[in-house]
């Protein structure tokens, strides 16, 4: 599924060689990596609790999503990057690794999805978009997330 | 004072065996735990950044609590029950990690800023509900919050790692202290 000369690649560059070795740039990585993830948490789920009924539902979703979206992609971009710098130390691990498959398949449409439908209709006028489905983009971003989270969380359980 | 003889009579009883032992119970435990920190930690964050002033600014203080504070409980129960049964399956080890007991003082930290929150400036939450920018005090509790959370998370994280672990002699004294090892004198 994947182009194995890039994981070689990968394995041989010189920052993944630099974590690889170092005894604790892995773990300061993954902190970071973690507490974007809280935030990113926090910022998903404030919108996607709204658009469900949930959490602040007295205020406008568009208000909401404007106020989430700067720790969205701030949270989002640490992720990224700390998230290179992980697969940079293990390529090959990754590459024969399925929930690093499943992880990277579902952060793609994640990202999509947010930046496309998700925006679209959290930004769209109040009540233009239908309750129903306000609740299916709510539970489709969660799921991509949550399969996102749940994927990382396994490429370190599997061998 | 010692807790270690309870945590070895942990380590011994069926459930605990069981636990450490399984293929994909402890892993699923943990991954609840790691996952549900995007529950329980991301509307709290979302809540002390609300303190700051740094998002959520016309959404008055109240609401937010109200609205998002029983999301946050629930998170925090997920994460104290698989926490505590993430303890329960490595008791001795975890007993005796520096990080497991950095994060018990942390955690204990945390607790009383949001009581101290709760019991001074939330008590007169109505004088500043709607301020874009919550007064001092409040703004200080969000951000001591913010600070003793991450530290609980890394250290949560760096429990996993076995650089000062007990078994792993020698370490310096510091650590043996701190850890609670029990080092047989050569």
């Amino acid at each position: 599924m994947w182009p194995r000369p890039f994981f070689q690649w990968a394995e041989a560059t010189t920052l993944g060689e630099m974590i690889r070795t170092s005894p604790w740039a892995f773990a300061v990585i993954e902190s970071f990596h973690l507490l974007a993830l809280s935030v990113i948490g926090g910022a998903v789920l404030i919108v996607d609790l709204r658009l469900l009924g949930f959490g602040l539902r007295k205020q406008p979703i568009a208000d909401l999503a404007r106020d989430a979206r700067p720790w969205l992609i701030g949270s989002l971009i640490v992720m990224v990057v700390t998230g290179v710098g992980l697969f940079l130390s293990e390529p090959m691990k990754c590459y024969n690794s399925t929930p690093f498959a499943v992880k990277m398949t579902c952060l793609a449409l994640a990202i999509v999805f947010t930046f496309t439908v998700r925006t679209k209709v959290t930004m769209a006028d109040e009540g233009r978009v239908r309750p129903p489905w306000l609740k299916l983009v709510a539970l489709v971003s969660l799921a991509l997330w949550f399969g996102v989270g749940a994927g990382g969380r396994w490429i370190g359980f599997s061998k | 004072m010692t807790l270690l003889p309870l945590c070895e009579w942990l380590a011994g009883t069926s459930g605990s065996i069981a636990l450490r032992e399984s293929l994909f119970t402890y892993p699923l435990v943990e991954s609840a735990h790691v996952l549900t920190l995007c529950v329980f930690l991301g509307t709290a964050v979302m809540l002390d950044l609300r303190l700051l002033g740094l998002t959520l600014v016309r959404v008055p203080m109240s609401e937010i609590e109200r609205r998002l504070g029983p999301w946050m409980v629930a998170g925090f129960v997920v994460m104290v029950i698989t926490g505590v049964l993430l303890f329960y399956a490595i008791p001795v080890r975890s007993y005796q990690s520096i990080f497991f007991r950095a994060k018990v003082v942390t955690l204990v930290l945390a607790g009383l800023n949001a009581f101290v929150f709760h019991s001074t400036i939330d008590r007169r939450i109505a004088e500043w509900d709607r301020d874009p920018v919550p007064p001092r005090a409040a703004r200080r509790a969000g951000a001591r919050s913010l600070v003793l959370w991450a530290i609980i998370v890394v250290a949560g994280r760096m429990i996993a790692y076995n650089w000062f672990d007990c078994d792993k002699q020698p370490q310096r004294p510091i650590v043996n202290a701190l850890a609670g090892c029990v080092v047989r004198s050569r």
